[in-house]
């Protein structure tokens, strides 16, 4: 007898099973759209040249050794991860108020920071403060806050479906009548799943209403440099929320600007008030670590510290980044340019209007089961893409069968 | 109370209190600052060699070279890790013939050392162990069990474990508080090298205590960091647990690879559910991947990778074995080293339990005002409850620490 045998099965992760589903099929011009990492033209993973070059210094470098990181983390990477958010010249790293943790990925990054806001923020362990998530956002985020203890995950309005753009209005309006002290999770560029990003215009508007408010800003910050190609741009978001004077989390990840994804390199951010409160802080952080993980791994966090912190291996990444970038742009280009030349019905200016390696179609749950069971390309039921997965090869073939899609399927 | 009001407008994070230092990392904090040239390190448990200096194996470098030379992908892992990982570490602990794994009824999946492995288990055991929320720790055990399994929402209790009367195991007072221990609660054995007295059951006792706990319907967590680590021979280090098995205990079983293969800041480890049967492992695999995904999604591949090359390739799996033979057994030579100095001295006291202790750890049996005068008075840092680690001792300084000792005991 066994103490859990009424132990029930758990449904797989989606997006997980969607590769796995892809991986199984045999038919020979099969399109993977699900998961979410880089693929070059010939539809393979790219480890990053810079990547490649650092690692083969490290295996060759005897005076490393393996030994356990600090709780926190490696300090010459999460200084250098957090310059590369907040900018070298930032005034708060310079006033001595941004610590950082190093974290397993940008979900650890997350975990962290929302454990840390379940046990101190809005009072103490004060599992009723809501969590608002963008509607549609991450699938993960729901869990990450919610296995945190806090019982109050919420959706804030975000996607506009029938416009296909921001619906700034209901998020502001969420944002004006939301419980005082909620969190927000912003994306900081690239808004995975949708694509779509506030302008600047609107995330100051953004900003006023949470600064009024008194609203916590926690940013997820997946794909800085993937989103345009400039790392400068895609922080902007970031930078003008702390030069606002926010005290704020910004978890960061690694995982697709670096290629890094299964080194699991991420970085909490945390910018306070002062550097008393950030001594206060950082140190409750070590208690969370401790008993999640004890130390973070090694391998990742050398690769970036060494990249990021030498000027000719940080110019060679910055390449590397936007050679990410402007594959995808193009893709975005050459689809939305298909489309409209087999005059598909509908407008398709959000495809290169979106940025990232997202893009949500439009295409609705029976479409998307067309493409999967009768064109065998697989993307997420709610009609997200990665453009990674177009290549130049199977472009043609995609435009055709979203055509068919969207033509002969209501 | 002002003063309070507007440090609260200012911060967030006003009311967050300064973390208590860790003891253990709060030792080699001291020590780093300490200027005296004769200072011994004896906190950490991390292996030193005979020069004291961190040891990186000769089978981890050549299997680094090795997979430098595959040019592998950075794709992320499963949820549940590597493959070739997962079945090397729970070959490693049960035996390549052990039943159990012939008839896949358990499931192991790769965590983030033995800390992580420690937390997931923590945190399947919260979530879906139908028995009481006590876990049973052996009074003392590693500080870190506590905080981990708190976080993870169980409660903790203790079984008598070690006689400070005899430095060694108190048998009759375990056996003793097992048998009160209410059914289906968990209990904790660490299956060699207990952290921190280094005092481990002899087989005819391990015996009397899988009696008592089947009879007591116990649901059995073994934490084994030390396999191999211990005497010198991955079989017998792994002994208790292979037994318990045998006895038809469905066990969770924590292993880390930190200490034994050197690979601390890899992160390298596994968690084991045995289970009654394939369906129940395959359902148990299923709610495991939903606790790890909000955590951190996928664990870190490198010293994974390091750790399956090594046990699967036969001649790096045979190096293995004789640099693990050959740190256990430097750090028994240290042990005898000791006594003799200690001896040589002119102490009086039986300091035979230094010799009867195993692996890395030695209680020594010095009071806490003693562990200050060794500290004050002769520069070695180990822990108040007088725990030092034999890995930071050396054929160049056992003669000082013999001195010391002696001088605050005598």
């Amino acid at each position: 007898m066994s103490v859990f045998s009424e132990v029930p099965q758990a449904a797989p992760v989606a997006v997980f099973k969607l590769t796995q589903d892809f991986t199984n099929d045999q038919f020979p011009k099969k399109v993977n759209l699900g998961v979410g990492a880089y693929r070059t033209d010939d539809s393979k993973p790219w480890v990053l040249p810079v990547v490649k070059k650092v690692e083969k210094v490290i295996v060759h470098d005897d005076t490393l050794n393996h030994e356990y990181l600090p709780i926190l983390g490696l300090p010459e990477f999460r200084s250098s991860a957090s310059k590369i958010a907040l900018g070298d010249d930032s005034p708060a790293i310079q006033e001595n108020r941004v610590g950082a943790v190093q974290c397993l990925g940008g979900t650890g990054a997350l975990k962290m920071g929302a454990e840390f806001l379940r046990r101190f923020y809005n009072g103490n362990n004060n599992t009723t403060t809501p969590v608002y998530v963008s509607a549609p956002t991450w699938e993960n985020h729901n869990a990450v806050f919610a296995n945190a203890g806090f019982e109050d995950v919420r959706p804030y309005k975000y996607w506009d479906a029938e416009k296909r753009g921001l619906d700034l209005a209901g998020f502001l309006g969420d944002l004006e009548s939301c419980p005082a002290h909620s969190i927000f999770v912003l994306h900081a560029c690239a808004h995975n799943p949708t694509g779509t990003d506030p302008t600047q215009e609107q995330w100051k508007q953004i900003a006023e209403v949470m600064m009024r408010r008194k609203l916590f800003v926690f940013f997820d910050s997946a794909y800085q440099g993937f989103a345009s190609g400039n790392l400068e741009k895609d922080a902007w978001a970031i930078r003008y929320f702390v030069s606002l004077g926010f005290e704020m989390f910004c978890a960061q990840s690694f995982s697709k600007n670096f290629g890094l994804y299964n080194e699991r390199v991420g970085n909490l951010t945390v910018v306070a008030r002062d550097a008393d409160n950030l001594k206060r802080i950082m140190s409750q952080m070590e208690k969370i670590v401790r008993t999640t993980w004890s130390n973070p791994p090694s391998q990742g966090a050398r690769i970036v510290a060494i990249t990021l912190n030498s000027p000719e291996l940080f110019s060679e990444w910055k390449g590397n980044v936007k050679t990410m970038a402007d594959r995808v742009l193009l893709m975005r280009a050459q689809l939305k340019a298909k489309l409209q030349a087999l005059g598909t019905p509908g407008t398709w200016d959000h495809i290169t209007e979106q940025i990232g390696m997202f893009s949500f179609t439009g295409l609705n749950p029976k479409q998307v089961e067309y493409m999967i069971k009768e064109k065998h390309i697989y993307l997420m039921a709610s009609g997200r893409i990665n453009m990674c997965g177009l290549t130049t090869k199977n472009i043609d073939y995609v435009a055709e069968s979203i055509h068919e899609a969207v033509t002969q399927v209501q | 109370v002002n003063l309070i009001c507007s440090l609260l407008l200012l911060s967030w994070w006003g009311g967050v209190q300064m973390g208590p230092p860790d003891p253990i990392l709060g030792v080699s904090e001291a020590f780093k600052k300490d200027s005296n040239p004769k200072k011994m390190n004896l906190g950490v448990g991390a292996y030193r060699d005979d020069q004291g200096k961190p040891f990186v194996l000769s089978c981890v470098r050549k299997a680094e070279a090795i997979i430098s030379a595959k040019q592998l992908d950075k794709e992320y892992l499963g949820i549940g890790g590597l493959a070739e990982f997962t079945k090397c570490c729970a070959q490693l602990a049960l035996g390549n013939d052990n039943e159990v794994l012939k008839s896949g009824r358990s499931i192991t999946v790769q965590t983030i050392s033995g800390t992580g492995s420690l937390r997931i288990g923590g945190n399947f055991l919260s979530r879906f162990h139908a028995g009481p929320r006590d876990v049973y720790l052996p009074k003392p055990s590693w500080g870190n069990h506590t905080p981990i399994f708190r976080d993870a929402g169980m409660q903790l209790k203790a079984y008598r474990y070690y006689d400070p009367s005899t430095c060694g195991f108190d048998f009759k007072g375990a056996l003793d508080d097992i048998s009160k221990i209410p059914e289906q609660s968990v209990i904790m054995l660490h299956a060699c090298a207990h952290n921190p007295t280094g005092v481990d059951p002899r087989p005819e006792q391990w015996k009397e205590i899988s009696d008592l706990v089947k009879k007591r319907n116990l649901l059995v967590f073994f934490d084994m960091a030390y396999q191999g680590f211990a005497s010198g021979d991955i079989d017998r280090d792994a002994w208790a647990v292979r037994y318990f098995i045998e006895q038809g205990h469905n066990i969770l079983l924590s292993q880390s690879f930190a200490k034994n293969m050197g690979l601390y800041g890899e992160r390298v480890g596994g968690f084991t559910v045995v289970c009654g049967d394939v369906d129940e492992a395959k359902r148990v695999e299923s709610q495991l991947k939903i606790l790890i995904r909000p955590i951190y999604s996928n664990p870190p591949m490198n010293g994974a990778r390091i750790a399956s090359t090594i046990l699967s390739t036969p001649d790096l799996r045979s190096l293995w074995l004789e640099e693990v033979h050959g740190m256990a057994n430097r750090i028994i030579k240290m042990r005898e080293q000791l006594v003799a100095g200690l001896q040589k001295e002119g102490s009086t006291h039986n300091w035979q339990h230094v010799i009867d202790q195993i692996g890395m750890f030695c209680f020594t049996g010095l009071k806490p005002d003693q562990v200050e005068r060794l500290t004050k008075e002769f520069s070695v840092y180990m822990t108040k409850d007088g725990r030092i680690s034999m890995a930071g001792v050396t054929s160049g300084n056992v003669g000082y620490l013999a001195h010391g000792i002696h001088a605050v005991t005598k």
